[in-house]
């Protein structure tokens, strides 16, 4: 990986991705090393993502790199119309790794094609944000000892999710057999079923999630959104049936947990986050350990 | 033998003739390779009967030859289509049209927030079927189908 951009999932081998885990339990074990000393990594958020650039920033700076950047387009260059290469090759000359969060699909891709420096895809619209799912796979790993042949449940809105099209196209790498829990309007897009046929992978999809989550291994909860629904009285009808409470996780699997990419709003009531298999809290901070793996091994540094 | 007979009738002394293009893409075909902008004769004919692809085209332009890159172009649009090459009223060449692995240029993406639409970036596809002609973005990774083609 060293000196390569990460802008897909796809660009990682099943090989790469483990060495990246297994960097990040080394960084959960032993999270303040200096090793990014002297080195500057600069977090280019076009839009705002307050959590990703913070973890980011996290990683970098307990692992006593230095950060530059921005945080929203307003206060850059690009509000003056600035194009996305000119900013590209300015800030590469500042900077030994760039962070780019874009809402233009394929821009992180273009900026890998333009920089000098290695570019890490931290969302370009909803097409992809690998450093998410890999940390989704840490997670996952983490909880459940195992990346193969586990039961993943994804809820919510399951057709605009990117989150959830990233891990359920690296979980079949691993054998996942799926369950798609979502309203009628947002299921998973017919490309990703044909996809899981060819990979001869078991799914179920289902409109109730009491249900449908007993076998699961991972509950993994995305945002149903109003703005999703061409019509409102559909929102209407399911905005409170996608909600996760205490009283469905009874009868669940002992190793299940609770996954959610987060920012949550009302889809796993707070009741759940006192069980012990609530586990998003815990997931975002594998973010940082993830997020440390994915620089450092960018980086060359280890 | 049918074919030659057909030539002979309204025959080209040099040029080119483009046989086998879906009837229904023809005028893609004459956009995507300027034919409306050049001074050179040129003679079509459209919907007639081809056992391959139920309704055919052809065109005939005079005095002109395509490069291999130009040809690349028609992939997209006929893909079956056939190149006579025309010298002293004599076929001297046939040349197959073939879909290229990778297109770059010619086809716009049809995601409207793709970079290539938003920034002066050449789109570029990998051909994922060669013949329903579906491309996938090599930037925002999404599908284009031979139904929502637009040309550059």
């Amino acid at each position: 990986m060293r000196n390569r951009s990460l802008v897909s999932i796809n660009d990682l081998t099943k090989d790469e991705i483990f060495r990246v885990l297994d960097l990040a339990e080394e960084f959960e074990r032993n999270p303040i090393q200096r090793i990014m000393e002297g080195k500057v990594v600069a977090t280019l958020f076009f839009e705002p993502s307050t959590r990703t650039r913070l973890s980011f920033e996290s990683a970098v700076n307990k692992l006593c790199g230095r950060v530059i950047g921005f945080s929203e387009a307003s206060t850059s260059s690009v509000s003056k119309g600035e194009s996305l290469k000119d900013t590209i090759l300015t800030v590469a000359n500042y900077s030994d790794l760039i962070v780019m969060r874009h809402p233009v699909e394929g821009s992180a891709r273009y900026a890998s094609e333009v920089s000098p420096v290695p570019i890490v895809n931290a969302g370009d619209g909803a097409n992809q944000h690998p450093t998410q799912t890999l940390l989704d796979l840490y997670s996952i790993r983490k909880t459940q000892g195992k990346l193969d042949n586990l039961k993943i449940v994804m809820v919510g809105d399951l057709k605009y999710g990117r989150t959830v099209h990233s891990l359920l196209m690296a979980m079949s790498q691993f054998g996942a057999s799926f369950t798609f829990i979502s309203p009628v309007e947002l299921r998973i897009p017919q490309e990703y079923k044909i996809y899981l046929n060819e990979l001869n992978l078991s799914y179920e999809e289902h409109t109730d999630l009491a249900e449908n989550i007993k076998n699961a291994d991972i509950v993994y909860m995305t945002r149903v959104q109003r703005e999703r629904f061409s019509d409102p009285m559909e929102y209407e009808k399911v905005k409170n049936a996608y909600i996760l409470r205490n009283n469905m996780l009874e009868g669940t699997k002992p190793n299940m947990r609770v996954l959610h990419p987060l920012p949550r709003v009302n889809e796993i009531n707070t009741e759940v986050d006192n069980s012990p298999k609530a586990y998003y809290f815990t997931q975002a901070l594998n973010g940082v350990y993830t997020r440390m793996a994915i620089m450092t091994l960018i980086l060359g540094l280890k | 033998m049918n074919d030659k007979k057909h030539l002979s009738v309204s025959a080209i002394q040099n040029g080119t003739v483009i046989d086998h293009i879906p009837a229904q893409n023809l005028f893609k075909v004459i956009s995507i390779l300027g034919l409306d902008k050049i001074p050179n004769q040129i003679t079509f004919g459209t919907n007639l009967e081809s056992k391959r692809l139920g309704k055919k085209a052809i065109i005939k332009i005079a005095d002109k030859y395509f490069e291999r890159d130009e040809i690349n172009r028609i992939a997209i649009v006929a893909p079956l289509a056939k190149l006579n090459i025309i010298r002293d009223y004599e076929v001297v060449e046939k040349m197959l049209v073939e879909v290229p692995d990778e297109i770059k240029g010619i086809v716009k993406c049809v995601n409207p927030k793709c970079i290539t639409n938003v920034e002066n970036v050449t789109p570029k596809f990998r051909v994922v079927d060669k013949k329903s002609v579906s491309l996938k973005c090599h930037y925002c990774e999404k599908i284009t189908d031979q139904e929502h083609m637009n040309y550059l």
